[in-house]
C-alpha cells in the first residue's frame, strides 16, 4: 500500500517538470491529426509524407547549429544567406558558369570535390563571424545582421542574377535518391521497400535496446526519476510512430538519402549537447557566461567554434536545397533563418540562453514543417500561413514564458 | 530643539537575518548627522528603509519627518517630502548631458515637450550653488567622479531637498574633492538642510559631524554629541567593533610549512578607467598549511586584488610576479592560473559563482569536466559519484544532486562553489566573502572546511569584512586599504582595534 502512495506524488511531479517535453510532443501529434483530417488523409500518404521530409531536411539541419547558437545566447540571421549564398557557390563549380565569362572563366568540378569545398567555406563564413562575435564581442544579432547582407548580396554575384543549372545527377541524389531496396516484394498489389521497415526496426530496436540500458544504470544507483509507467508508455510510444513511420516510408520509394544524413546528424548532435564537454560548456556558457568563464571556460574559443559549427551546418542546408531543386537560385534561402530560429523557440529553448534541446529543435523544424505542409494542401495562402505561424510562436513562446513565472 | 527626522524601533529582518532591530535615529533641522558602522552593521539597509526602497509594511516601527508620520511605499514618495539619498555607486546617466540628467524624470516639459532653454537657465543655477563650473551641456562620461557626485548634489537640489542622505560620498574622491564636498555641507546646513552622512572616514566625520550615530549588529549602540564633548576616534571605533564575542570557531594545530604562493610588487589598474590604479605594489606570501586573512574595508581593492591575480579576470595593465612552489607561474589567463593551481571563490556566487538554472551535479564539475570525462565525453556515473561524495563531505543539504542551485539557500549554494573549486584540486585557493550571507550554523560549517584544508597542506587566503571571523580562522593578517597592504600581523597579536587604527592611519596620511 505504501507503494501506491510513494508513486503518486512522484508520477505527478514528474509530469510537472518535464511538461515542456510532452506537451512539445502532444503538440506535434495533435497538429499532425488535426491535418490528417483537414486534409482528408493526404498528410499521411507515403508519397505526401516523403515530401515533408524532403522539404524540412535543410531546415533540421540548420537548426541543430541554431540550437547550439542560441543556447550559448547568441543568435544567427544569416543562415539563411549563407545557405542560399553556398548553393549558388555549389552550382557555379559544378557546372562551371563563371558569372561574367569576358573576364574569367571557372572550372568545372566533381561534386564531391565541389560539395567538401562548400562545406570548408560555410564553416570559414560561420568561423569570420564567430570571431568577430566571440573575441570583439560585438552583438551576435548585428555581425550576422551584417552578413545577412553580404551573403545575400554575393549570391546575387556568384549566379550573376540568374539561375544556375541543371546540377550533376549524381549531386542530385543527395536529395532526390533512395536508399536501394535489396528485397523485390509485394504489398497491398503495390511494390514495397521492405529495406525501410528492416531499418526503421533496426533503428528502433537500438534506441529501445540503449533506453533499457540506462533505465538499467539509473535503476542500479538509484536515479531513476521516470516512473515506471511513462518509461513504458515512451517506450511504446517511439516504436509505434519509427515503425509506423517507416511501413509509411516503405509504401512508396524507402528511406531518401538525405534522411539517413539528417539522422545521423541529429544523433550526433544530440550526443554532442548530452555527453561531451564541449556540449556542458555550451550550455554553462549560456546558463551564465561570467561564472562558466571564471571556471576556467575559454568562452571565446567556444563561441567561435560553435559560430562555425552554424556555418558548415548552413553550407550543408544550402547544398540540400540546391540538389533538391536542381538548379541555384538567386532567391534560394530567403527567409529560411526565420524557420530555423522558430523551430529553436518552438522547440523550448530559451532567449536568454543555456536552455534547449536537440530534440526540442527537431520537433519545432517538424511542427512548423507539418504547419507548411499542412496549410498548403488544405489550400490556404500563403499570407495567412505566414500569419498563423507567427501566432504559434507567439503562443510557445508565450506558454514558456507564463509557466516559468507561475513555478 | 523638534527634530526633523525621527525614525522609531525599526527593524527589517530578511529570511533568516535581522538586519535592523529596533533601530533609533533622529536628525535635527541644519544639522549634519553621520552615521558610522562595520560593514554590515546595517547603515545602508536603514537608508533604504528611510528612502522607501524598502516600503512601508516591509519593516515594523515609525518614521516621522517635519512632524508627520510617513509612510513611504516607493523612493518617489520620500522624494516628495525633500528626502534626497545619493548613492555610492552614482545614479545618473554617462552618455546624457548634465542638464539632461539632473532633470531626468522631472523634465520642464509642456504637453510632452521639453523647454530646453528653461532646463538649462536652471541647470546654471544649480551648478553654481554646487560650486561647479561646467557647461550644462556637457556629458556626464566627460566629467571626473568628484565633479559627477556634485551633478548628483545639483539634481537633489533640484528636486527640493530637506534632508540629504550621502552614502559613502568621498570614497572614490581624492583630497580636494572631498573636502570642496564637506564644505558644501556645511553651507547647506547655514541653509538650513541637513544631511544623513555615512562614512568610513572618521578624520572626515570628525570636521564636519554635529551628532555621530553608531550602529552595530543592526542595532544603534551609541549617539554622540560632537558639541557636548570633544569625540576622539577611538571612542569611535570602540563603539564600532566592541561587540561581544558570539560566532565560534572550529580549533586548528596550525603546521605551517614552506611558502606555496609569493605576490611580488603587483599593480594593476581600473579596467575602465586606466589611470585610476587600483592595486599598488602589493607584495603577498602564503606558506602551506596557513590561513592568511585579507582585512579591508569594501572598496579597499581586495576582490580587485583576488581576481586579478586569478587569471587576470580584473583589471589592466597588470604588472608582478607569482611565484608558486618557489617557481614563477603564469597566470596570465584563467585557464593558466587554474593550471598553475590556483583556485577563487567569488564573492558574489549568484552572479559569478554558479549557473543557478542548472543542478547541483554540473555545477561541481565544470571547473574540471576533464576530470570527469574520457576523450571528452563525460561519464555520467563518475560525474554522479563526484558530486554526492563532495555532498557528503560538506555537508550539502539537498534532496539530490540533481536539485536546481537556485532553490538551495545561501550556505549550501556557497558549499556548492567551494565543491567545484576542491574538485579542482587547487594548492592555493582564494576564497572571497566565503560567509557572506549565510547563517551561524553553515559559517560553522565553512570555517570547518577552510581548517581542512589547510590541515591538507594547501595555502588559503580568505577575504572577509568581518573582523571578527578574520581574527577566528587566520594564522596571519593582511590589512588592506585604498589597493595598498597598510600593515601585516600575526591573527593572535591583532584585534579589531588594530585592524581599524592601521585602515585609519593610512587614511589621515
Amino acid at each position: 500500500m505504501t507503494d501506491i502512495t510513494q508513486v503518486k506524488p512522484d508520477f505527478m511531479r514528474f509530469v510537472r517538470n518535464n511538461i515542456r517535453d510532452y506537451a512539445l510532443l502532444i503538440s506535434l501529434l495533435a497538429i499532425m491529426i488535426f491535418f490528417q483530417f483537414n486534409t482528408h488523409g493526404t498528410l499521411f500518404k507515403p508519397v505526401n509524407m516523403t515530401n515533408l521530409l524532403l522539404q524540412n531536411s535543410y531546415i533540421v539541419v540548420m537548426a541543430l547549429g541554431m540550437l547550439l547558437v542560441i543556447v550559448a545566447g547568441h543568435i544567427d540571421l544569416s543562415v539563411g544567406s549563407v545557405s542560399g549564398f553556398i548553393g549558388a557557390v555549389a552550382a557555379v563549380l559544378m557546372t562551371g558558369t563563371s558569372p561574367n565569362p569576358d573576364l574569367f572563366t571557372i572550372p568545372k568540378f566533381d561534386f564531391v570535390t565541389a560539395s567538401i569545398l562548400c562545406l570548408a567555406l560555410g564553416g570559414a563564413i560561420g568561423a569570420v563571424q564567430g570571431y568577430f562575435v566571440a573575441y570583439y564581442k560585438i552583438p551576435a544579432f548585428i555581425v550576422t545582421l551584417a552578413g545577412m547582407l553580404i551573403f545575400k548580396g554575393l549570391a546575387l554575384a556568384v549566379l550573376g542574377g540568374a539561375s544556375v543549372g541543371p546540377l550533376p545527377p549524381t549531386f542530385q541524389l543527395l536529395s532526390t535518391g533512395f536508399l536501394t531496396d535489396i528485397f523485390n516484394i509485394q504489398m497491398f498489389g503495390a511494390p514495397f521497400n521492405l529495406l525501410a521497415l528492416l531499418i526503421g526496426v533496426l533503428i528502433t530496436s537500438l534506441l529501445i535496446f540503449f533506453n533499457f540500458k540506462e533505465r538499467r544504470s539509473q535503476l542500479a544507483h538509484g536515479l531513476a526519476e521516470e516512473p515506471e509507467a511513462i518509461f513504458y508508455g515512451r517506450n511504446l510510444l517511439i516504436a509505434a510512430a519509427l515503425i509506423g513511420f517507416s511501413f509509411i516510408m516503405g509504401q512508396y520509394k524507402g528511406l531518401p538519402n538525405v534522411l539517413i544524413v539528417m539522422f545521423a546528424l541529429i544523433a550526433l548532435f544530440v550526443f554532442i549537447t548530452t555527453r561531451t564537454t564541449f556540449g556542458r560548456r555550451i550550455y554553462a556558457m549560456g546558463g551564465n557566461e561570467k561564472a562558466a568563464k571564471l571556471s576556467g571556460v575559454n568562452t571565446e574559443r567556444l563561441t567561435f567554434w560553435i559560430f562555425t559549427i552554424m556555418g558548415a551546418l548552413a553550407a550543408l542546408g544550402g547544398l540540400i536545397f540546391a540538389a533538391r531543386l536542381n538548379v541555384a537560385t538567386p532567391k534560394a534561402g530567403a527567409g529560411f533563418e526565420l524557420e530555423v530560429i522558430a523551430a529553436c523557440f518552438i522547440g523550448g529553448a530559451a532567449v536568454t540562453g543555456g536552455v534547449g534541446k536537440i530534440v526540442g529543435a527537431v520537433i519545432g523544424a517538424f511542427i512548423i514543417g507539418v504547419m507548411n505542409n499542412g496549410m498548403s494542401i488544405m489550400g490556404i495562402g500563403i499570407d495567412w500561413q505566414f500569419v498563423i505561424k507567427g501566432f504559434v510562436l507567439m503562443l510557445a513562446v508565450f506558454l514558456d514564458v507564463y509557466y516559468k513565472n507561475k513555478r | 530643539m523638534q527634530p526633523i527626522l525621527e525614525m522609531r524601533g525599526i527593524t527589517k529582518t530578511f529570511p533568516g537575518v535581522n538586519a535592523l532591530s529596533d533601530v533609533n535615529l533622529d536628525v535635527r533641522p541644519a544639522e549634519i548627522h553621520a552615521v558610522v558602522g562595520e560593514n554590515g552593521a546595517g547603515k545602508s539597509t536603514l537608508m533604504k528603509v528611510l528612502s522607501g526602497v524598502y516600503p512601508f509594511g516591509t519593516y515594523t516601527g515609525d518614521i516621522y519627518f517635519e512632524g508627520g508620520e510617513r509612510k513611504f511605499g516607493k523612493i518617489a514618495d520620500s522624494e516628495k517630502t525633500g528626502i534626497i539619498i545619493i548613492h555610492q555607486e552614482l545614479a545618473l546617466v554617462p552618455l546624457l548631458s548634465i542638464a539632461e540628467n539632473i532633470f531626468l524624470g522631472h523634465e520642464t516639459a509642456k504637453h510632452g515637450v521639453i523647454n530646453w532653454f528653461e532646463a538649462i537657465t536652471r541647470t546654471k543655477d544649480l551648478l553654481k550653488k554646487v560650486g561647479l563650473n561646467e557647461h550644462p551641456n556637457t556629458l556626464i562620461t566627460n566629467l571626473g567622479t568628484g565633479k559627477q557626485q556634485l551633478v548628483e548634489i545639483a539634481k537633489a537640489l533640484n528636486k527640493k531637498v530637506k534632508l540629504l542622505i550621502l552614502d559613502e560620498p568621498t570614497s572614490s574622491l581624492n583630497e580636494t574633492d572631498s573636502n570642496a564636498l564637506l564644505e558644501l555641507l556645511k553651507g547647506f546646513r547655514a541653509q538650513g538642510i541637513s544631511s544623513i552622512l555615512i562614512s568610513h572616514k572618521l578624520n572626515e566625520i570628525s570636521k564636519v559631524a554635529d551628532r555621530i550615530t553608531v550602529l552595530r549588529d543592526g542595532k544603534t549602540v551609541d549617539t554622540l554629541d560632537c558639541h557636548a564633548e570633544k569625540i576622539s576616534e577611538d571612542r569611535i571605533i570602540k563603539a564600532m567593533v566592541g561587540r561581544e564575542i558570539t560566532d565560534r570557531f572550529p580549533p586548528r594545530e596550525a603546521k605551517i610549512g614552506a611558502p606555496i604562493f609569493e605576490v611580488i610588487n603587483w599593480n594593476c589598474f581600473h579596467p575602465q578607467h586606466a589611470e585610476r590604479q587600483m592595486i599598488k605594489n602589493i607584495d603577498l606570501t602564503v606558506r602551506a598549511g596557513e590561513v592568511v586573512g585579507i582585512a579591508g574595508l569594501m572598496g579597499s581593492g581586495r576582490t580587485e586584488l583576488a581576481m586579478s591575480l586569478f587569471g587576470r579576470a580584473y583589471g589592466q595593465k597588470i604588472s608582478g610576479d607569482v611565484l608558486i612552489h618557489s617557481k614563477p607561474a603564469d597566470v596570465s589567463t584563467i585557464p593558466k592560473a587554474m593550471d598553475a593551481g590556483l583556485a577563487y571563490v567569488t564573492e558574489d556566487r549568484k552572479t559569478y559563482g554558479l549557473v543557478l538554472i542548472d543542478h547541483i551535479k554540473h555545477n561541481i564539475s565544470l571547473a574540471n569536466l576533464d576530470g570527469v570525462a574520457k576523450y571528452s565525453v563525460v561519464d555520467d556515473l563518475v560525474e554522479l559519484a563526484i558530486a554526492n561524495k563532495y555532498r557528503r563531505d560538506l555537508g550539502i543539504r539537498c534532496s539530490s544532486v540533481f536539485q536546481t542551485t537556485v532553490n538551495l539557500s545561501g550556505g549550501n549554494q556557497q558549499k556548492v562553489v567551494l565543491s567545484k573549486w576542491l574538485f579542482s584540486g587547487p594548492d592555493v585557493l582564494i576564497l572571497d566573502e566565503p560567509t557572506r550571507g549565510i547563517d551561524v550554523g553553515a559559517k560553522y560549517e565553512i570555517y570547518g572546511i577552510i581548517n581542512s584544508l589547510a590541515e591538507a597542506g594547501k595555502a588559503v587566503i580568505v577575504i572577509s569584512s568581518e573582523m571578527q571571523e578574520l581574527l577566528g580562522i587566520s594564522d596571519r593578517i593582511y590589512v588592506m586599504n585604498e589597493g595598498k597592504f597598510v600593515a601585516e600581523m600575526p591573527a593572535k597579536d591583532a584585534s579589531q582595534e588594530k585592524i581599524m587604527r592601521a585602515i585609519m592611519k593610512s587614511w589621515d596620511k
